[in-house]
């Protein structure tokens, strides 16, 4: 019973205190209060990932599930850059406080913490990103195909933003004067076109929906009516 | 690498060499666009870029508040996003710096600190070495709690950030000392990957305190569609992916020029122009596989007509 009434208390008190501190100047001061403690904790929140990343790995390692090599390599990874990061080891000195060891900048290059984060997680994150590009020309060569009309606008579109975002857009319709009768036929107006009056009036109806969507689903959370955030019991 | 027996088959079997192209081994177009990405990289070809609206508008955005600025730059990132926005910010950087502004890093994003950091150290104390910390410009570094951050902001900056990320008091720091909210910045610009960002320094900041500060922000090409209904009446200035980045480092450079180091200059905030080589190649080739494989479907299609 206190399991599921105390989160629904805070839940609804925070959610009604936020209200009022957007519309009344009385009640900021409690407003800044919550967010504080949400502030908290959210940074509380890294421990309980770290707990889940521990639990999901260890299970995994010792089931000998698929791929279980892989938690290894994780866990191993999350200790070494956890016992860097806290221990500061090869921290460069502060300058201000040389005999203080913990005072020291584990962040730059010269230190193991900075140089793995520099020379070993911006790369391979870099290039999980960079790998997108394989995988959507790809993608596209197989599934981006005219078969009917919504389709053959699409590639339309598609076709004058991509040349658009690039010198080639300025290359092909550059010549056409911006003021002549024929300006609607540079690839940069068109894109303007699309992407101010297309593109924005779709984004915007989405968007007033989500946010409906949004106060709905606040509603019954702070009402209590919604209480599937609880452990399923 | 794995392959199907799609790829490895031609669509139509043993028919025609159109109609076989639909069942093109991915590690063809794997490769072709390799060499789209790196021929261009390794030429160094740069194309000419004409700025657009938005870049001019985030320009004149910096350039219409007074110099010697109070502002704010978010650095809402990390290192997958960097090849996109690192050309924007350092250029933004670079921009507010030969304007005076003084100016106050964060971050919504754990690693958007050590994106700013490169960016105080490659351009920041490169260009601008008079630039002192405290006075000039101050680091507050990352805070979770994404837009409960930014929320928290816009009432009370110093019950959010107490101190700088080196753990110095933020009353010892002239250049904070009297900040209260945002509403004490000129202008508030978010480097933006995705949430927590742009949008929501619209919705939570700029919505609370419209007229005090301009908003302004860079952003991935993925997340631009849901930046641009802000676009230009909340957002003044909005830099849109690696095309916003080289149009708004052309504006910078040709308006602040290094006297004594423009060749370092032109290549830390050439990056933006130097990326759009590979996207110009890329790009094309994203149409010719397109319209190949549109072709394909067509000559497959004309043959099971036939058939």
């Amino acid at each position: 019973m206190l399991q599921r009434t105390v989160p629904i208390a805070i839940l609804g008190l925070s959610g009604v205190i936020l209200m009022l501190a957007y519309f009344s100047p009385l009640t900021t001061s409690w407003g800044e209060t919550v967010l504080e403690w949400f502030n908290i904790l959210a940074a509380v929140a890294f421990v309980l990932g770290a707990g889940n990343l521990l639990a999901v790995n260890l299970e995994k390692i010792s089931s000998r599930r698929p791929g279980w090599a892989y938690a290894a390599i994780t866990l191993l990874s999350f200790f070494l850059m956890l016992g860097f990061g806290l221990l500061k080891v090869g921290a460069v000195p502060n300058p201000q406080h040389p005999g203080v060891h913990l005072a020291g900048n584990y962040e730059t290059a010269d230190s193991p913490f900075g140089w793995i984060y520099e020379y070993v997680f911006s790369p391979l994150t870099a290039t999980m990103f960079a790998m997108l590009a394989f995988y959507v020309a790809s993608a596209a060569f197989r599934a981006f195909r005219a078969k009917n009309t919504e389709s053959i606008l699409l590639l339309g579109t598609a076709f004058v933003i991509l040349l658009a975002q690039t010198a080639a857009g300025m290359f092909l319709t550059g010549w056409i004067p911006e003021d002549s009768a024929f300006a609607f036929l540079r690839l940069d107006w068109m894109k303007v076109a699309i992407t101010e009056h297309i593109q924005t009036a779709g984004m915007r109806a989405i968007t007033i929906g989500i946010a409906l969507g949004v106060v709905a689903t606040s509603l019954r959370l702070i009402l209590g009516i919604d209480k599937s955030y609880l452990s399923k019991g | 690498m794995n392959t199907n027996t799609h790829d490895r088959q031609g669509g139509g079997g043993g028919g025609s060499f159109l109609s076989r192209l639909g069942g093109l081994d991915r590690r063809w177009i794997f490769l072709a666009m390799g060499l789209s990405i790196a021929v261009p990289i390794l030429l160094k070809l740069r194309f000419p870029e004409v700025p657009g609206p938005m870049a001019r508008a985030t320009f004149d955005a910096i350039e219409s508040i007074p110099e010697g600025s109070r502002v704010l730059l978010a650095f809402d990132y990390d290192p997958a996003s960097a090849g996109e926005l690192q050309p924007m910010a350092n250029a933004m950087v670079h921009h507010c710096a030969a304007r005076g502004h003084r100016i106050v890093f964060m971050a919504l994003w754990p690693l958007g600190k050590q994106m700013a950091d490169a960016t105080i150290k490659d351009v920041l104390l490169e260009f601008h070495p008079q630039y002192a910390y405290g006075t000039d410009y101050v680091q507050l570094g990352y805070k979770a709690g994404n837009e409960a951050v930014v929320k928290l902001m816009a009432t009370d900056i110093p019950q959010q950030y107490s101190t700088d990320a080196a753990g110095a008091a933020l009353a010892s720091l002239p250049l904070v000392a009297d900040v209260k909210s945002t509403t004490d910045f000129k202008l508030v610009a978010s480097i933006s990957a995705g949430y927590p960002g742009a949008k929501e320094w619209v919705q939570y900041a700029n919505s609370a305190n419209p007229e005090a500060f301009k908003l302004v922000s860079g952003s991935t090409g993925v997340q631009v569609s849901q930046l641009l209904p802000y676009y230009p009446a909340q957002m003044e200035g909005l830099l849109v992916a690696v095309k916003g980045a080289a149009e708004y480092e052309m504006l910078v450079t040709a308006a602040y020029p290094s006297a004594d180091k423009p060749d370092l200059l032109a290549e830390r905030l050439g990056q933006g122009r130097v990326r759009m080589g590979p996207q110009l190649v890329a790009h094309l080739l994203m149409i010719g596989l397109i319209i190949l494989g549109n072709i394909a479907m067509v000559a497959g299609r004309s043959r099971g007509g036939a058939r």
